[in-house]
């Protein structure tokens, strides 16, 4: 099964991966290790899984302001996740793929999509983003 | 800015803020008269070079600036067992922002260390437990500035005229009322960080309102929940009617209007959440820390009252995470001879999940801090038990986990 959202590309860009979805926010300082890609907040449900190259799906950011700071090592250290897809605009993970794309000429694409077609992504669904914003989702088997 | 006629420096942090005004929602900028910079934690190689790069093109902040807390010690950083090349990182890159002119603060509770903005004030403030007391405790006005964007602002002295800097988004969206909570456990310091992190996990995106605290709590205990709902939530602003500025009334809070959401929050909720907090089984401890955000100088007075002519156990590591410029003001009345005697660090400029200050192969950390209970497991590899200072004390003395779980029932 294929579905087709359409979402808004804060910071546009194509990727291609397998979703890792979470119903709690994440903070990516303290809670994201930018030198292996590992999520390392152990209150988090997806404690343990490694999120580099992986389209992280989570509904915002919280806690700290230096989650840009540790987005942006990620990004440089190649450890950051191919895409994330929020259905809340948060401005600290905004800002780690800006500084990406400013700083290091790549980024993770980052989409907001509404709460509605964010439910619709469940682990492991193989998801696609295309520059204008779209997700395409596809279940397995 | 943008087109470079005051500098490259200038056209940097310039093309950055106007990047992120869109992701604000702003239209257009406004003027700020104050920052404050957390990109002074060392989070790696990236953010260094950003920083060296901004300072080697000359940048200047436009505004007073005062730096976060950062990942060094930097008078005593041998002395408390930091790695030379850790260390000489984390020094470079406060170098760097002095170099911008920022002042050498580092603290992450500026606004209890001499910088405290104005009620109304518009500041470009980053550090999270900063950004949610200096909304709402002082009432100046900031959004979440994060690292990198933070000096942007302070160079150009602007932010997007957004969110918290408007009159209108700066309204009560959702009602939380305390139910039976009794007024003992209100009058003990370790309800305010378990009310905070309470807090910050049920209101996502929300600026909440609380009801029915029926004690007026002091700067400390605010500090308190300010930093738990940052740790657990997005909280930049929240309001507690009857005490905080711009929520005198419930209907100031609401600007008139009803709560969209309410919830309550009850004696269970809090228990439930002191739990969390304490993630470590067992009643080993071999870390106990004071400190996040940094201690305020009652709060390390309490501390030398509390461990004077005691001891904490062999093998526990004690620390002590405040301001240089509190600590500069310790040994003038004793208070840091009892609390070294007590066998404490008492670190000034940088705390224990910036650094790597606790030892190796400790498993369990204690502390009255949301905000160190809830990250400590996850960049010290530590479980976390969570009680008040009274109880960290005791709980240091023994060697062993001690708390009354009695004042919770």
């Amino acid at each position: 099964m294929e579905l087709t959202l359409r979402g808004t590309p804060v910071v546009p860009g194509e990727a291609r991966g397998l979703a890792l979805v979470a119903e709690m926010p994440l903070s990516f300082w303290g809670g994201y290790d930018p030198q292996t890609g590992e999520i390392i907040d152990q209150r988090h449900p997806l404690a343990g899984e490694m999120a580099a190259g992986r389209v992280l799906v989570i509904p915002a950011g919280r806690g700290s302001c230096s989650g840009s700071g540790v987005l942006l090592e990620a990004i440089a250290y190649q450890t950051a996740p191919a895409a994330i897809i929020t259905s809340r605009l948060d401005p600290i993970i905004g800002l780690g793929c800006v500084l990406g794309d400013e700083l290091h000429q790549q980024s993770p694409p980052l989409i907001l999509v509404s709460e509605a077609d964010w439910a619709q992504i469940a682990m492991d669904d193989d998801v696609s983003i295309a520059a204008n914003g779209t997700v395409t989702v596809r279940k397995p088997g | 800015m943008l087109a470079g006629e005051l500098g490259p420096a200038t056209q940097l942090a310039a093309s950055i803020l106007c990047r992120m005004a869109p992701i604000y929602g702003a239209t257009a900028l406004l003027p700020v008269t104050r920052a404050h910079i957390d990109g002074v934690i060392y989070t790696g190689n990236a953010g260094l070079r950003f920083a060296e790069h901004l300072a080697d093109l000359g940048a200047r902040v436009a505004i007073p600036t005062t730096l976060n807390v950062g990942s060094v010690d930097r008078e005593r950083w041998r002395e408390i067992g930091q790695a030379p090349e850790f260390a000489s990182s984390a020094r470079r890159l406060g170098e760097a922002y002095l170099r911008m002119g920022a002042q050498p603060t580092f603290t992450c509770a500026p606004y209890q260390h001499g910088h405290v903005p104005a009620f109304g004030e518009q500041i470009a403030w980053s550090e999270s437990n900063a950004v949610a007391y200096a909304n709402s405790v002082l009432g100046a006005r900031t959004n979440r500035y994060g690292d990198y964007l933070d000096i942007c602002c302070a160079i150009t002295a602007r932010v997007p005229a957004a969110g918290l800097h408007l009159d209108e988004n700066r309204l009560a969206t959702c009602l939380v009322s305390l139910r039976g909570v009794p007024e003992r456990l209100q009058l003990r310091d370790d309800f305010y960080p378990v009310l905070g992190y309470a807090l910050g996990a049920r209101v996502p995106g929300e600026t909440p309102a609380i009801a029915g605290l029926s004690v007026q709590p002091g700067s400390d205990q605010l500090k308190a929940v300010a930093a738990g709902a940052a740790s657990s939530g997005d909280v930049a602003l929240f309001h507690l009617i009857g005490i905080t500025p711009e929520a005198p009334t419930l209907e100031a809070a609401f600007g008139g209007s009803s709560p969209r959401r309410t919830l309550d929050l009850t004696l269970a909720d809090l228990r439930e959440t002191r739990d969390i907090l304490s993630s470590a089984t067992g009643d080993a401890v071999d870390v106990v820390a004071f400190g996040s955000p940094h201690c305020s100088l009652a709060e390390c007075r309490r501390l030398a009252a509390l461990t004077q002519g005691r001891r904490a156990a062999n093998g526990v590591q004690v620390f002590i995470t405040t301001s240089r410029a509190v600590r500069d003001l310790l040994p003038k009345n004793g208070d840091l001879a009892d609390l070294e005697a007590f066998g404490a660090e008492v670190t000034a400029d940088t705390c224990i999940v910036v650094a790597p200050l606790v030892k190796p192969g400790a498993r369990v950390l204690m502390t009255n801090s949301a905000k160190y209970a809830h990250y400590g497991p996850g960049l010290l590899g530590v479980g976390s038990v969570f009680g008040s200072m009274e109880e960290c004390v005791e709980s240091a003395v023994r060697g062993r986990v001690v708390r009354d779980d009695g004042a919770w029932n």
